[in-house]
């Protein structure tokens, strides 16, 4: 599948989600546009190559599956689900707006596309490995992925998870975790350090790969490396910026949770649409 | 009568119930205890323990009925309903996931183990999540028969029981449906409304009752949400006096959903006998009963003297 699908493509997929998070947030005036921008190139990896899946039948069995664990990046994730035709893309202009409207964290029942509602950090590797199991015990070929933060990995149950799912060999889930290094508090060394990752993975009974996060590329390689080759579950510890795309985002831990002006939405407008980080 | 012990039924249901549902089945480092063992030794290919590690169990769970195959998640009232609540909350309820969750060791009457291990407060964080059903059954028929009703129906459900062996109230056939109430015993001076093995202590109680002149009515609530809401109105209409009974804290559980309904309905008038707002203690069953005012001698010397107080 990757031979066709060229690194231009994915990177004007990516520069879409990053043009309709930051205008639904900037319309809701609500939302979390850096942990959003930061995983843009990994969902435009998963939804425009990687994932075998398929919009007209969203409830397909044996699809391939992505838990949005980080569930605050809901902005990005709604904007690959639209562009990959699971919903029209005028819904992304209605976020956070009352009970018909996208929801702040992916709602399972509200959304098609989504495949497990999320928002409490923390939980969704546990819900792949849980998707993982029956998929494996049923001889489906899905895989199941999970995109966390690298702030998210302090919770504990994250570990529980990651134990259980080399405990059964679950060959069919890959964990991305979008390594933007930043969190509400400050940078994820200062607030709670927990590095190193690779290392507590790989003794968990993980394989681990570290790739740029924003190289689309590179995102193929290491997933296509893996995706039905497995010989338990893969963590691809993805390096990212957070608010990547717009200059005045980038690796500030103030924009984790806050909407733009309309001054700053021009202007993360022309950075995106000049295509400022090429 | 002979005693069995809830969760055992539980295990030995789960093995019968296996040829004619397809469900699997999760525990967490606690099947010899919870009653899972047994299905776990017969079907192994349908069970997976997941350590000592609740909160994974029971999103694992959640993830895994996402198929539509429901999960089964056992574990102690404590850790299930206690550690995991918000796992429970945001991974099972909010997506009304098909879990169902079904715990023993609930309540004071435990025993030895303490305080640490005496989960009072289940029924009460369990009942205010949209969408959970809460069941309570008091002995092993119920317990089979509102399993079997679980597995049938999708969506989310709590079902908890204690520890002892219990006599058996029901026989076997007799009809228990999903929030509808039981009447065991008719009674014209006070009702009494019991879930769980508190219903054994009531029958007892009642016969106390009648020696002493009063005719107590029992209803077996095993349902605590849906509440059956028109058997606790006919029993305030009929008795006045309505006595609610459960090894639970009377904050939050049984004696809180009954209140509702009769503030609502606003008429007669509600005793809890229960917990009373304290943590338990290590003792031996008796030891507890009379404690914390369980047994079924205390249960009726509250009553009687209730009634005299009026």
């Amino acid at each position: 599948m990757s031979e066709t699908i060229t690194r231009d493509y994915l990177e004007r997929m990516a520069g879409k989600i990053r043009r309709l998070t930051v205008e639904s947030i900037y319309r809701a005036q609500s939302g979390h546009p850096g942990g959003a921008l930061s995983s843009a190139d990994i969902l435009s990896v998963l939804y425009f190559d990687i994932m075998d899946i398929d919009p007209q039948e969203p409830s397909r069995r044996d699809r391939d599956r992505l838990i949005l664990s980080k569930g605050h990046s809901a902005p990005a994730y709604y904007a690959a689900l639209a562009l990959r035709g699971y919903f029209n893309a005028e819904e992304l202009k209605r976020l956070r707006q009352g009970e018909e409207t996208l929801q702040g964290h992916p709602s399972m029942h509200r959304t098609p596309g989504v495949d497990y509602s999320s928002g409490s950090l923390g939980q969704g590797l546990s819900i792949a490995g849980g998707m993982a199991l029956y998929a494996a015990r049923n001889d489906l070929p899905s895989t199941i992925f999970c995109l966390c933060g690298d702030g998210e990995l302090q919770e504990g149950q994250i570990w529980e998870a990651a134990m259980s799912a080399a405990h059964y060999r679950l060959r069919n889930l890959i964990l991305i975790v979008d390594d933007n290094g930043l969190q509400i508090d400050g940078r994820v060394a200062d607030v709670m350090n927990h590095a190193p990752l690779r290392e507590k993975f790989l003794s968990f009974g993980w394989d681990a790969k570290e790739v740029d996060g924003h190289d689309v590329e590179a995102l193929q390689g290491a997933l296509h490396s893996v995706y039905r080759k497995a010989e338990g579950p893969t963590v691809i510890l993805a390096k990212t910026v957070k608010g990547k795309g717009v200059s005045f985002m980038e690796n500030e831990a103030s924009w984790h949770g806050s909407a733009p002006t309309k001054e700053q939405y021009e202007r993360a407008v022309r950075e995106l649409e000049g295509g400022r980080y090429e | 009568m002979s005693k069995m012990a809830n969760r055992i039924v539980y295990g030995e249901a789960l093995c019968r119930l296996a040829g004619q549902h397809m469900f699997y089945v999760m525990d967490a480092d606690l099947s010899k205890a919870t009653g899972t063992k047994r299905f776990a030794d017969a079907y192994p290919e349908r069970f997976f323990d997941m350590g000592i590690a609740e909160q994974n169990l029971m999103a694992t769970a959640a993830g895994m009925s996402s198929f539509g195959t429901p999960v089964i998640a056992s574990t102690f009232a404590m850790f299930g309903a206690g550690r995991a609540y918000e796992q429970i909350r945001n991974s099972i309820a909010y997506p009304r996931a098909n879990v169902k969750i079904v715990c023993s060791h609930a309540g004071v009457m435990i025993g030895e183990d303490g305080a640490s291990h005496q989960c009072l407060e289940d029924l009460a964080l369990m009942r205010v999540l949209p969408g959970m059903t809460v069941l309570a059954p008091c002995d092993g028929w119920e317990t089979q028969s509102l399993l079997s009703q679980i597995l049938s129906e999708d969506g989310p459900c709590y079902m908890r029981f204690g520890r002892r062996e219990v006599e058996q109230v029901h026989k076997n056939g007799t009809p228990i449906r999903i929030g509808r109430a039981v009447r065991l015993r008719e009674g014209n001076d006070v009702s009494l409304i019991a879930c769980g093995e508190m219903v054994q202590e009531c029958l007892k109680a009642c016969e106390m009752l009648k020696e002493r002149g009063i005719s107590a009515g029992l209803i077996d609530m095993h349902t605590v949400k849906p509440l059956d809401r028109e058997a606790v109105c006919q029993a305030a209409k009929e008795t006045g006096l309505v006595v609610c009974v459960e090894d639970h804290s009377v904050i939050g559980g049984l004696s809180s959903a009954v209140a509702e309904v009769m503030a609502e309905y606003g008429r007669g008038r509600l005793a809890r006998i229960g917990i009373e707002d304290r943590f338990g203690c290590s003792g031996q069953y008796g030891y507890l009963a009379e404690h914390f005012g369980l047994s079924a001698a205390r249960i009726a010397e509250k009553v009687e003297a209730m009634k005299m107080g009026e």
